[in-house]
């Protein structure tokens, strides 16, 4: 925390995404996360900026790792500060929405007897529904 | 003139290469590209409907037009986290 500036800063939610054990009723070995690197941090940017644009006081951070993840290891580490921890938790449940929603990156999920890509969201920046539906978990 | 396509997660799989270069007509849209591709490889068109694209690594739109040197990346739907 030291090395963090925490002037006017009252709360920090840090989120940690892992690679669990079970998907869809199947036993999980481990997860293959591949990224389309350039449009990655340009969607994590965009992500910084509109939770600037709604939580203007709130300072955050995100962090993927991408590669071979083994079981129990943190795949994506967000931190959110700010003055109070309301616009913390938020913040950070928000980005953790909009990741899922825009940006670039794919598992493979090596499990008991087989492998799969795993598809979720077709992404689009633009899709103001998608934007709002994230908003909306974050503030629930 | 020539693109370089980019193929992501189970579409790089499809084509068995996550980089190819394509030629293309003059004027040509990222949806002409897409087409030539699932004319090589008939089992991408399942991702039509779901797929987004980015050109230079910006998030496009298959209307846009492509240019000779674009780098032309297809998308099937994200799930990091």
């Amino acid at each position: 925390m030291r090395s963090l500036d925490t002037s006017g800063i009252g709360a920090v939610s840090v989120f940690l995404g892992l690679v669990r054990d079970n998907n869809r009723g199947k036993r999980v070995l481990y997860l293959d996360y591949e990224a389309y690197e350039p449009l990655a941090l340009r969607g994590l940017d965009l992500i910084v900026e509109e939770a600037r644009e709604r939580w203007p006081s709130v300072r955050l951070a995100i962090h993927h790792r991408i590669g071979r993840m083994e079981i129990g290891e943190a795949s994506v580490a967000i931190a959110a500060a700010s003055p109070h921890r309301a616009d913390a938790f938020a913040a950070s449940r928000y980005a953790i929405e909009r990741i899922k929603q825009i940006v670039p990156i794919w598992k493979h999920e090596y499990f008991d007897g087989g492998d799969v890509w795993i598809e979720g969201a077709t992404a689009d920046p633009e899709d103001s529904k998608a934007r709002e539906e994230a908003l909306r978990i974050a503030c629930a | 003139m020539r693109v370089t396509v980019r193929l992501f997660a189970r579409l790089r799989d499809i084509a068995g290469s996550g980089e190819l270069t394509r030629e293309a007509p003059a004027g040509a849209n990222v949806h002409a590209v897409w087409s030539s591709l699932v004319a090589d490889f008939p089992e991408l068109s399942a991702y039509e409907k779901s797929i987004s694209c980015a050109v230079n690594a910006d998030y496009s739109r298959f209307t846009a037009a492509v240019a000779d040197g674009d780098e032309v990346a297809f998308l099937p739907p994200v799930s990091g986290g």
